[in-house]
């Protein structure tokens, strides 16, 4: 009896040390970077000698670093409203109507998801360069767009599913008009799908490198493209800094989305448990 | 029909080739309390749905008020709207809800709480104002779903199987409640329903639909005496059915040959002899009795023996095999007991001829029109006796 316990002991263990190591090994490069970029050593040093502000300072006296992270807020936030826009727009449309083809425009418009990002990339270019975009905050707000559409679509098109077609055909018959209806009754109830979908869209945006590289010019680049020419130069911890500053960026953003996740699920069980 | 409220004038709906509605005609008075009853799929909903604006008919009239509605959208119709399943906004409390149509028709604040309050007392829960539609009970969201489409008090109020979703006990507590309130307040109601009983219990008048068209439309009593069809006599009650062919018909009752029996029976106009038809009888208009000691009726007199017994409290169900088919019949339980029979007992089943009523077999007059399918058509007569002859018209307003 005592050995089928200590066995079942073991197992126990060994279960919970790999779980350990398998968190570690996910988390510790982030914590990593935090910490190093406090370090009051000019490389990268782990464990860093000392603690220091100077690559926080640094980050924001160099211009090249303020630039564009400048550049990056002015493209993550129009980006973000239009993609909300259209993809909302773009949801309600194909959820309500019966077009012909109606899976191929959503297989089209999830495309970006899928097909590899490179390709997308290489074909923004070529028309970028024709169209004289390269290198435009146009053509980053027009780009990001394109890739961050679907997720709005998805995030959209999910909560609709939700949403009885009946509470539509009982304001009509109230006498509110199609927009009224979309205003009072249909965007209340979908709007924790539509935030989520602007928040993904947002940091998506912010996080997107490989088609912002082929896209930027030395004048204009995102936060993302910065890093990047930076690591390639010379590596000191404004690198860490700037990455511990993105962390906690989207550390909010899935805490928003995480709250916003719960009170629309809170209210959708109201729902359900009122009608069993 | 002058008075009419509203006016549908072959009104159709095709889904490809699939005619969902087909040229359905009716009139609704004002005040009238109609419904529509039939199967699931039998168009009755899309009826419905076109009269509120949200489905469009391929072809088709409809007059409100001797008004043409077919080019406004259903915003602009002012018709109350109840639908199966509620249809409460979610995320509007009780008040809000109900002050919606008084918003969308840009009442004063101070008149919509007016009318919402009383609304709320119209159908018994003042209380429930501020509440969300999830913390109520299904009847009670029901209620709501009601006070919402008749707070702006619209000329006609559509009801889309309202208490579907409700139990039984439930279910017809609400519909003594709505008809009271449409016997207060005058409404004119058009109600959806699949259950015969609920709406024989309600309605004024009754539209019984099958495979997108009205087979008849009349008072509960006249589609229970007189069913036009054969649907009709099936959906409506339980009918025995005796498929036969005319052998002679006189002013109001005609005979029907049938398997080498023959009933007399009463008849609608334009009966004709050698004509396909059913014979109709409702069980509770039977009279079983002891073949050795028959009771009642001569005329009209099918034996055999029971063959299953249902025991239903105030009455029995005997289920009586006949040569080739089977009767049933249902025998009230009198303070003196009754004759009663046993399964397997020879018994004699008999009804007078008043209360069998004629139905036009149109599947198999088809058939006999066409000489393809003469094989096909119906016995041939068989010889009959003719008596009296009660008059008899079809009664419809």
């Amino acid at each position: 009896m005592t050995g089928g316990f200590r066995a079942e002991s073991v197992w126990q263990a060994l279960r919970l040390a790999v779980t350990a190591l398998l968190l570690v090994f996910l988390v510790a490069p982030m914590i990593i970077v935090v910490i190093i970029s406090f370090s009051s050593a000019p490389f990268l040093t782990f464990p860093p000698p000392g603690f220091s502000m100077q690559w926080y300072r640094n980050l924001f006296a160099d211009s090249a670093w303020a630039d564009s992270l400048t550049t990056s807020v002015e493209i993550v936030i129009p980006t973000g409203v239009l993609a909300m826009t259209i993809g909302t727009a773009a949801a309600l449309g194909l959820a309500r109507s019966r077009i012909p083809g109606k899976n191929f425009i959503i297989g089209l418009l999830m495309s970006p998801i899928v097909v590899p990002v490179i390709i997308i990339a290489a074909a923004i270019f070529g028309v970028f360069r024709i169209w004289d975009l390269t290198g435009t905050l146009t053509g980053f707000i027009v780009a990001h767009t394109v890739l961050t559409v679907p997720y709005v679509v998805s995030t959209v098109l999910a909560s609709l599913q939700m949403v009885d077609e009946q509470y539509e055909n009982a304001a009509l018959t109230l006498g509110a008009s199609p927009w009224i209806v979309f205003r009072r009754i249909v965007l209340p109830l979908i709007l924790p799908g539509v935030l989520s979908g602007l928040l993904f869209a947002m940091v998506i945006s912010f996080d997107e490198l490989v088609v912002s590289l082929f896209i930027s010019s030395p004048t204009l680049r995102p936060v993302t493209v910065q890093m990047w020419s930076d690591v390639l130069g010379d590596i000191n911890p404004t690198i860490a800094a700037i990455g511990t500053l993105l962390l906690l960026f989207s550390l909010l953003v899935l805490l928003a989305e995480a709250l916003m996740g719960r009170s629309g699920r809170l209210g959708r069980q109201g729902l359900l448990g009122e009608e069993s | 029909m002058p008075s009419a409220l509203l006016e549908l004038r072959n009104l159709s709906k095709s889904y490809g080739s699939v005619a969902a509605v087909d040229r359905v005609s009716v009139s609704l008075a004002t005040g009238e309390f109609l419904s529509f009853l039939g199967p699931s799929g039998s168009g009755k909903t899309s009826t419905l749905a076109m009269i509120a604006g949200l489905v469009e008919p391929s072809s088709g009239e409809i007059l409100l008020e001797s008004k043409p509605l077919n080019p406004l959208p259903p915003y602009r119709r002012n018709i109350g709207m109840v639908f199966q399943n509620y249809a409460l906004f979610p995320h509007m409390t009780v008040a809000k809800n109900i002050a919606f149509p008084l918003e969308m028709r840009r009442m004063p604040k101070s008149e919509i709480a007016v009318r919402v309050t009383r609304v709320l007392s119209l159908v018994g829960l003042e209380k429930y104002g501020s509440r969300l539609p999830s913390q109520l009970s299904g009847g009670q969201q029901q209620r709501i779903a009601l006070a919402r489409a008749m707070v702006f008090e619209p000329p006609l109020l559509l009801m889309d199987e309202p208490l579907g979703a409700l139990d039984k006990k439930l279910r017809e507590q609400m519909q003594l409640e709505i008809k009271a309130l449409h016997r207060k307040l005058g409404m004119s109601i058009i109600y959806v329903t699949h259950d015969q009983e609920e709406a024989l219990t309600m309605s004024d008048r009754i539209a019984v639909f099958n495979n997108g068209r009205i087979e008849q439309i009349g008072l509960a009593s006249e589609l229970y005496e007189e069913p036009a069809t054969r649907f009709v006599a099936n959906f409506i009650g339980e009918t025995n059915l005796f498929s036969g062919t005319v052998t002679e018909v006189a002013a109001g009752y005609c005979l029907v040959a049938v398997d080498g029996l023959r009933f007399r029976a009463r008849h609608r106009s334009g009966i004709a002899q050698g004509q396909p038809v059913f014979v109709a009888v409702r069980p509770e208009r039977t009279l079983l009795s002891d073949p050795k000691s028959p009771a009642g009726s001569t005329e009209n007199v099918v034996s055999g023996d029971v063959a299953e017994l249902i025991y239903l409290g105030k009455s029995r169900k005997y289920v009586v095999r006949v040569a080739g088919t089977q009767v049933t019949a249902l025998q009230q339980i009198t303070s003196s007991g009754g004759a009663s029979f046993n399964i397997g007992d020879a018994v004699v089943v008999h009804w007078n001829a008043v209360d069998a009523v004629t139905i036009a077999d149109s599947v198999r007059s088809v058939a006999a029109s066409n000489p393809v399918m003469l094989s096909r058509s119906g016995e041939p007569p068989k010889g009959a006796v003719l008596a009296r002859c009660g008059a008899l018209e079809q009664s419809s307003r």
